[in-house]
């Protein structure tokens, strides 16, 4: 039996009801390993976000399940991690007083939140604005710090939903590099959301393609890049050539000829 | 008055445009003084038969040298902090409650959206009739009118919070008994507070004219009492301080306000 750290087997969502309601997800079947990171693309509808919210326990399946170690999901749980596009930062607190809301419900000692706080302040090089209010933070380091709060309650796992698409673009790369890095120290399961081909490629071990109406898997793509990825990579003809097949099968997909 | 909050924070604007570079408070200063002398201006011509402002500022002397006027004002305060103190106490919880259980707003909501069309000026006499002509109709009303629109604030703020602060906390393990103090509550006061201002103006609003009608002191009453006798400077000075009052108080909850919720991000 492979070890799979998230499975979806099967998983269907409708929304709405009779004549108007829509297949967000149809029948979607993915296996993805311990420590893998994978990035999902896809035309809008393709149910990408419906699928990183069922396993994110914010909503719930029509038919089929999802597994997180094996177990299935009925909610949220602290082995989850997810990062927003909006960053959803609570306004009213601090950086660090976001870092530490996860740690607080858990009901760790001020000195303890405090350790942990520091260190993934830290991490993501806010340490200089642990007392500032969200407001006076850039896009980029308000997601810096909602990354912070993600990895201060310890998930295995993170589920991202196109957590650099607010932000411009050179901050974007600053900021892929620095998820790379932060993810090859401390190893954790991502499941990327995207609708950056560029991106998706550069940060996966493997880019899962999916198609819209109903939005369902379409094509796996591996990535057989060097593990540290960098400038070098970015910039190779390998990463062209994927870069290229990931392009195409996005954009260029058949509709689905339904009987 | 709520709508534009943030214009009333820049005192030192400059109108360059105009070629006047003074700060907006020289300015104020000026269109007070302005006022001031037109009025002068016209009663002094008797091109109206209202009292000048000099006769104004002696009467309003007089009623501060004998405690009436102090009377008056501290009669009319008690009735609307009285009446709004308790009316926001129980529009925030009722709105909360609106706005985090569906059951509880489908039972509520047409009562208050039935009472909100009502003037609260409309129910005194009935609250004359079933209550006397003590305190108590006049407390009631002012109560009535500031719960009606703290109570649709409150529930306007609950539900629009944002849903992604809401599952943010969930996936970071809150439950609803952690959400609703940590999120949901923190992310309405900006509504809650321009409730609370509103109800305020209208609670005020509502004490001079309840005053007006049924009541043995108070700014309204007095105005009331002046118009028997003829007594012009005196409605002005009554007028006047009621205007006074409600300004400073609109300004205090203002500052509260902004100390409250200096954590929103606001458009410049």
């Amino acid at each position: 039996m492979t070890h799979s750290k998230l499975s979806f087997r099967n998983v269907s969502r409708r929304f709405g009801e009779g004549e108007k309601s829509f297949l967000a997800l149809d029948r979607l079947n993915l296996e993805i390993a311990d420590g893998e990171f994978v990035t999902v693309v896809g035309p809008s509808g393709c149910g990408k976000s419906t699928a990183m919210n069922i396993a994110a326990g914010l909503m719930g399946v029509s038919d089929g399940e999802v597994l997180v170690d094996g177990k299935p999901v009925s909610g949220p749980g602290p082995e989850r991690g997810v990062i927003f596009q909006q960053y959803a930062l609570f306004p009213w607190l601090s950086v660090r007083q976001n870092v530490e809301f996860g740690l607080r419900i858990k009901g760790l000692p001020a000195a303890e939140r405090r350790r942990i706080s520091d260190h993934f302040i830290g991490l993501v090089g806010l340490s200089d604005f642990a007392d500032a209010l969200p407001k006076t933070l850039s896009g980029g380091m308000k997601q810096r710090c909602a990354i912070a709060r993600a990895y201060a309650v310890d998930p295995t796992m993170l589920l991202m939903d196109e957590p650099f698409g607010a932000l411009d673009a050179l901050t974007r790369v600053h900021m892929q590099d620095q998820l790379l890095d932060t993810w090859s120290r401390e190893r954790r399961t991502v499941f990327f959301i995207t609708h950056d081909v560029d991106e998706a490629v550069y940060l996966a071990n493997r880019v899962i393609v999916m198609a819209a109406r109903p939005g369902r898997l379409h094509k796996i793509i591996p990535v057989d890049l060097p593990a540290e990825r960098n400038e070098e990579v970015r910039l190779s003809k390998e990463f062209a050539e994927i870069r290229n097949q990931v392009w195409h099968s996005v954009y260029h997909q058949k509709p689905l000829i339904e009987a | 008055m709520s709508a534009a909050p943030s214009t009333a924070g820049a005192p030192g604007t400059r109108f360059s445009r105009l070629g006047l570079h003074l700060p907006g408070l020289a300015l104020n200063a000026v269109a007070f003084l302005a006022g001031l002398a037109f009025w002068w201006a016209i009663t002094a011509a008797k091109l109206v038969v209202l009292p000048g402002p000099h006769e104004v500022f002696v009467r309003a002397i007089e009623l501060a040298v004998n405690g009436q006027l102090a009377l008056d004002i501290f009669s009319s305060l008690k009735r609307v902090l009285t009446g709004f103190v308790l009316g926001a106490a129980l529009a925030i919880p009722v709105g909360f409650l609106m706005g985090w259980y569906k059951i509880a707003r489908a039972l509520i909501e047409p009562y208050v959206q039935f009472f909100r069309m009502i003037p609260p000026l409309a129910v005194i006499p009935l609250a004359i009739v079933t209550m006397g002509i003590d305190e108590a109709p006049k407390i009631f009303v002012i109560f009535l009118a500031s719960f009606l629109s703290c109570v649709v604030a409150t529930y306007q703020g609950v539900i629009s919070v944002d849903r992604t602060l809401i599952n943010a906390a969930r996936v970071l393990g809150a439950r609803d008994r952690v959400i609703f103090p940590r999120v949901v509550i923190p992310a309405s006061i900006p509504f809650i507070l321009v409730g609370v201002r509103i109800g305020l103006g209208s609670a005020w609003a509502t004490v001079v004219a309840a005053e007006l009608i049924a009541a043995q002191s108070g700014l309204g009453f007095r105005m009331q009492q002046a118009q028997l006798y003829y007594d012009l400077p005196t409605i002005f000075v009554s007028l006047i301080t009621i205007g006074i009052l409600g300004l400073v108080m609109d300004r205090l909850l203002q500052a509260a306000e902004r100390r409250l919720t200096s954590w929103q991000e606001r458009a410049q």
